[in-house]
């Protein structure tokens, strides 16, 4: 059967006039999904008479055609601005909804403040080429004194100070011994930091703490010098604690470093003209160090006589509590959650 | 340690910028010891005068005063009332004058006291702050004329420095040892005065002369004692500038003849004492062990008694001291004293830690001897105090002085190298700076290619400073500084000094640690690989941030038993019974932060921690049989607890608390993504029993514990549990009313993955198929088993299962259970057909009907 071109002219025009009202009067997305369905979608009105267009008789087949494009075309238009106005309305702020209640919230994790000031520092000596080890709590008295110079006499060895497992075994007084582990683990270059909890017997008050962060670092090759040594810290103290800070390496003494120093940096606080936190110095000390002694070089088999290096070690809590202004040491070991979430 | 500005000022003549006490103290802070702290010593006192009381009366109202007719100079005579219980008649004592003033900024005016006309005050140290000792009035010595001024008396003002001296430099705890550091020439000085030059009684272990006998019966305690004996001193106050010099470093004058010693220790670092002769029977001196339970009281009053390890000093019959520590009340000197035994020894530095740890005490001398003092200058030092005793308080000295013990040996050259220290140091400095940087404080070059000679330092009265040993060649090093190798001599003073390294510090501290700046060195890598639990840690934080978790640090120790949970590895010299043991898992360490949430009323806490566990090799609750560090095993874990809102409050409606599907969601995460795991359920009833042994790993702490509540998840690896979660049991936990529920989880660090890298799948571009599908199935199938049968009974166009109900009810035939699920399709290649999907359905209706017995309700 032939169709006439009029009647399907007649229903695009009713198509056209339909579908603009079902689009125009859409409230909502699937409103208008479903009036682009009926007449846009692939089993749609307009997709119908558009099949119908071969059945028409040929003049006018090129008429219906057009007109169909054209429909196609006003209904696509009216859609898309519908589908616009729509996302725009729910946007728009609505009448009698107070925009200033306060958001639907989540909780915010983070890291321990002493676990961020590890991980910028050994960040930084990454730069310098330094990778990050870990080494044992418990520890042998070799280690942990004997091959760092340390004899078991001296005072840092004694009951008062250190905790005993058994006659040999110490939970590690400091992270130095890791010095000595990886020594003799590699041969140079050797270049490390070592993060990692140590333990000494004091008691729990507000700038001591029975166990408690350590950084060692460790650098050991041919032609490492102290002007070396001095230009790595400072390079940390620069990056770690701002352009602006002043260092400054005075005497100390390690029995496994030699030339020994303490490192000071400039108080931020009151920026060196002496306040509470820097005990009116002007000054912070942040590290001891130094280069390291031909004993210990000896005690893990290198050649003193060709390897020289550098060692240091670092509080990380303490210096968080500098960092932060914590006036407790014990505020960091809690795990109190508004205490924590400060630094989320 | 303290030191005085003015003392140090008349050793080393100080010149320039030195003259100002803050330069010095940054002088000594840079290349020596630090100074912690400069303060004025002695300021305040104008108008505070020496007057000398006439005569004394008791007040007449009141039993505990005195009225003190006074004279301080100025020509009339003042009556003062007192409170001190003891004050002398004669005796000279510092006065403030009505109108005066204290220098804590107290006025003194006349008035009343108890009736009688008070005028001015007679003053303590600690009134005046010069001291601690607020107990009696100041006794000035008896030949103070009074109106002296009291501050030019004591020479004060003056500056303190306080010093913070690294182990090695003991040699700076005198004024001596900080006069040479900045500027006093190593060459000794005159003190000026006749010196006592005794004739010498010398004695491998023992010496007899001057009416008394020393003996040392044990010479590895005591390498040698020097006796001096004077006779017929009057005890008594000691002169203003020497009770001032003690006041200026906070030591207490006590009386002429104490004081000299104490003045020679801060001069010259020798600690000596002074016996009251006549208490010692048989005027013998003995240094031997002393004889367990043997007692001693000292000079503080405190009773002791004696163990073999400790050394004393003895007379005839019993112990009279402690040596290198202290004194004894018996034997000390009173103003009774008539004749004295002046010690000076050495005793060897861990018996003198052993001797006064015993006690329980430290003090100047012990401090001195255990850190090693000058054994060459002893003679000088001894001289010294004869000279002051002779000159304070009178007396004559015997002329024969006693050296138990063999003579120090010379102290041994050091060789060192130019070009070492240029190695370590990268200065770059010649012969010549490295002998300028240690001439200057008494290090000397020797003769190297030509021999020559050099002082035995064995008879070093005369304070010959430096005593070089044994010189010969050096490898073409010349005194000059020529050569590669320098040989130099070390002083006396510098007992930390043997090697070259030793040296090679003193070279950079005297040249500056600074030196050498602007030069470049090169960048170079390390041939140590970072350690993997580096990154697995790092993991587990992101992860658990990420879920809103924030990182708890807690110490290590835990007390035995924590609501249950026990923790294994004793600590044998614990600071309390709280913190005996090591801790053997996390959670419960995490139990205990919760409950002091609880405390500050935080209902909401979601804390983890990394941290190490403690067990004995060879499994829980074995102590092992291993020697030293093999009995124990330490390994990595983290634990995390979460408890209360899941999200924080809004006004929008309630929120829900963290439950068993939250839990599970985190454990299930960790343990597949970080760990390649598997999360399964614990074996149901069998889990409160047996969850500590079965589930632990091979060896080690176990992960579970009490805590763990039944119906909790495990995480396997390959056939190994490595974790496990669930439900926080009640027991564990001391929970106020308010509290959510608690819940728990325990991982091994060890099964933490590093980081891989995701191969890329392609997407497809194609249109997903979504079919939804209800069942029942018998009660007690699990869901997970339905989803994997699922899974198998489809080809991989299924990309998607997911249970979105589960439903029991009235409407469910009995003992069955409803599970609707949605299932997607999607083909990587093209748009997938009814057919497609209808196929696979089909045939996965049929395997779970096969299978499970499910009833597949058809709509």
């Amino acid at each position: 059967m032939i169709a006439a071109g009029a009647s399907l002219l007649d229903r695009l025009a009713a198509i056209e006039e339909k579908g603009l009202v079902a689009i125009g009067e859409a409230a909502d997305a699937a409103t208008l999904e479903s009036a682009r369905v009926e007449y846009l979608g692939r089993n749609g009105q307009l997709a119908d008479v558009m099949s119908r267009i071969g059945t028409v008789e040929a003049a006018a087949r090129r008429d219906v055609g057009q007109r169909a494009n054209a429909v196609k075309k006003v209904l696509r238009g009216a859609l898309e601005e519908r589908m616009k106005a729509l996302e725009s309305a729910a946007a728009a702020p609505v009448d009698g909804i107070d925009l200033t209640l306060p958001a639907r919230g989540r909780w915010v994790g983070g890291v321990h403040p002493v676990t961020r000031v590890i991980d910028e520092i050994c960040e930084i000596f990454a730069e310098l080429g330094f990778t990050r080890v870990l080494g044992p709590e418990i520890e042998s008295t070799w280690y942990n004194f004997t091959a760092l110079n340390i004899p078991l006499d001296h005072p840092a060895a004694d009951m008062m100070d250190t905790f005993y497992l058994d006659k040999d075994v110490v939970l590690r007084t400091h992270t130095s011994p890791v010095q000595a582990r990886v020594m003799e683990a590699f041969r140079p270059p050797v270049r490390v930091v070592v993060p990692g909890l140590a333990y000494r017997r004091d008691s729990f008050d507000p700038s001591h703490a029975p166990a408690f962060e350590q950084i060692e670092g460790l650098a050991v090759d041919e032609g490492v010098d102290f002007v070396e040594f001095r230009a790595a810290i400072e390079h940390f103290v620069r990056h770690f604690f701002g352009p602006g800070t002043a260092s400054r390496f005075r005497p100390s003494f390690y029995p496994f470093t030699e030339p020994s120093a303490e490192v000071d940096v400039s108080c931020a606080v009151c920026a060196g003209s002496g306040c509470s936190t820097c005990k009116r110095t002007g000054w912070i000390t942040i590290m001891g160090s130094g280069m390291v002694d031909p004993a210990v070089f000896e005690a893990v088999g290198y050649d003193p006589e060709r390897y020289t290096g550098y060692a240091f070690g670092m509080g990380p809590a303490r210096i968080a509590m500098v960092r932060h202004g914590i006036p407790d040491m014990r505020l960091l070991y809690e795990g109190e959650m508004s205490f924590l979430q400060q630094f989320a | 340690m303290n030191i005085s500005f003015n003392w140090i000022d008349e050793l080393a003549g100080l010149r320039g910028e030195l003259r100002d006490p803050r330069v010095l103290a940054q002088r000594l802070t840079m290349t020596a010891a630090a100074v912690e702290k400069v303060e004025t010593v002695g300021e305040g006192l104008e108008g505070i005068v020496a007057a000398r009381v006439i005569e004394t009366r008791p007040h007449p109202n009141a039993d505990r005063l005195t009225v003190c007719r006074v004279d301080r100079g100025s020509g009339e005579v003042l009556d003062v009332v007192c409170g001190a219980p003891v004050i002398a008649a004669g005796g000279v004592y510092p006065h403030v004058a009505p109108g005066g003033q204290l220098p804590a900024g107290f006025r003194i005016e006349s008035r009343k006291i108890r009736g009688e006309l008070s005028h001015g005050m007679l003053c303590s140290e600690a009134e005046l702050e010069l001291g601690r000792d607020k107990g009696g009035i100041m006794r000035l010595a008896d030949g103070l004329e009074p109106g002296t001024p009291l501050a030019a008396a004591l020479g004060l003002p003056d500056t303190r420095l306080t010093l913070d001296l690294n182990p090695n430099r003991v040699d700076l705890a005198c004024h001596m040892g900080v006069a040479r550091e900045v500027g006093w020439p190593p060459a000794p000085r005159d003190f000026g005065g006749p010196v006592w030059s005794p004739e010498w009684r010398d004695g491998e272990s023992g010496a007899s002369g001057a009416g008394v006998t020393v003996r040392i019966e044990d010479l590895n305690r005591c390498p040698r004692y020097m006796a001096a004996v004077i006779r017929g001193v009057r005890v008594g106050p000691s002169p203003a500038w020497l009770a001032g010099r003690l006041l200026a470093v906070g030591a207490r004058p006590i009386s002429n003849v104490v004081d000299a010693t104490n003045y020679v220790l801060h001069e010259q670092n020798q600690p000596l004492h002074a016996f009251d002769l006549a208490r010692l029977p048989g005027a013998v001196i003995r240094v031997r062990a002393a004889v367990a339970g043997e007692p001693l009281t000292t000079l503080d009053g405190q009773e002791h008694k004696l163990t073999p390890e400790q050394t004393v000093i003895a007379d005839r019959d019993r112990a009279i001291a402690f040596a290198g520590v202290m004194g004894g009340l018996d034997t000390e000197v009173t103003s009774d004293t008539v004749d004295l035994l002046i010690e000076c020894a050495s005793f060897d530095p861990a018996g003198v830690r052993r001797t006064r740890t015993g006690a329980g005490l430290s003090t100047d001398a012990s401090y001195r001897f255990e850190r090693g003092i000058d054994v060459h200058a002893q003679e000088r030092a001894l001289a010294r105090c004869v000279d002051l005793i002779l000159a304070t308080a009178g007396g004559e000295a015997d002329l024969v002085g006693l050296r138990a013990g063999p003579a120090p040996a010379p102290v041994p050259p050091i060789e060192v190298r130019v070009s070492r220290v240029n190695q370590v140091l990268g200065f770059g400095l010649g012969g010549a700076e490295v002998l300028a940087a240690l001439e200057p404080i008494g290090f000397e070059a020797l003769p190297g290619a030509d021999g020559g000679d050099a002082g035995d330092g064995s008879d070093a009265v005369d304070g010959s400073d430096a005593v070089g040993g044994d010189v010969g060649v050096a490898g073409g090093g010349g005194a000059d500084g020529t050569g590669d190798v320098l040989r130099v001599s070390v002083p006396g003073w510098r007992t930390d000094v043997a090697r070259e390294i030793d040296l090679v510090e003193e070279v950079a501290r005297r040249v500056g640690y600074d030196a050498g700046a602007g030069q470049d060195r090169r960048f170079r890598p390390s041939a140590v690989p970072a350690d993997p639990r580096v990154e697995q840690a790092a993991r587990v934080r992101e992860m658990l941030t990420g879920r809103g978790l924030l990182e708890a640090r807690s110490l290590s120790f835990m007390p035995e038993d924590y609501r249950g949970n026990r923790a294994v590895v004793s600590v044998p010299n614990p600071l309390s019974a709280e913190e005996s043991r090591l801790r053997s898992a996390m959670v419960p360490v995490l139990l205990r932060r919760l409950e002091h949430n609880y405390a500050r009323g935080n209902r909401n806490v979601r804390l983890f921690e990394l941290g190490t566990v403690f067990a004995y090799a060879g499994g829980p609750g074995s102590e092992g049989d291993a020697e030293g560090t093999g009995r124990f095993e330490e390994s990595g874990r983290v634990g995390a607890i979460v408890t209360g809102a899941r999200r924080p409050d809004h006004w929008s409606g309630p929120g829900l608390d963290f439950d068993l599907w939250d839990l599970k969601e985190i454990a299930a995460s960790f343990a597949e993504r970080l760990c390649g795991a598997t999360l399964e359920p614990l074996e149901g009833a069998d889990t409160a029993g047996t969850a500590a042994t079965a589930d632990a790993p091979e060896s080690g702490a176990p992960l579970a514990g009490p805590w763990l509540s039944p119906g909790g998840f495990r995480a396997v690896k390959e056939g190994r549990v490595v974790g496990v979660a669930g439900a926080v049991d009640g027991a564990s936990l001391d929970a106020p009313p308010w509290a959510a529920p608690a819940f728990g989880l325990e991982f091994d660090l060890a099964a933490v993955e590093g980081r891989t890298v995701p191969a890329y799948r392609k997407t497809s571009p194609f249109p997903a198929v979504r079919r939804d599908l209800s069942m029942t199935v018998p009660r007690g199938v699990p869901a997970a088993d339905v989803e994997r049968a699922a899974r198998e009974a489809t080809s991989d166009l299924l990309r998607d299962v997911q249970l979105f109900d589960v439903y029991s009810g009235e409407e469910i035939e009995g003992g069955r259970l409803g599970l609707a699920w949605t299932f997607r399709f999607r083909a990587p290649d093209r748009t997938l057909t009814d057919g497609d999907v209808e196929s696979e359905m089909s045939a996965l209706s049929a395997a779970l009907e096969k299978r499970f017995d499910a009833r597949i309700r058809r709509s």
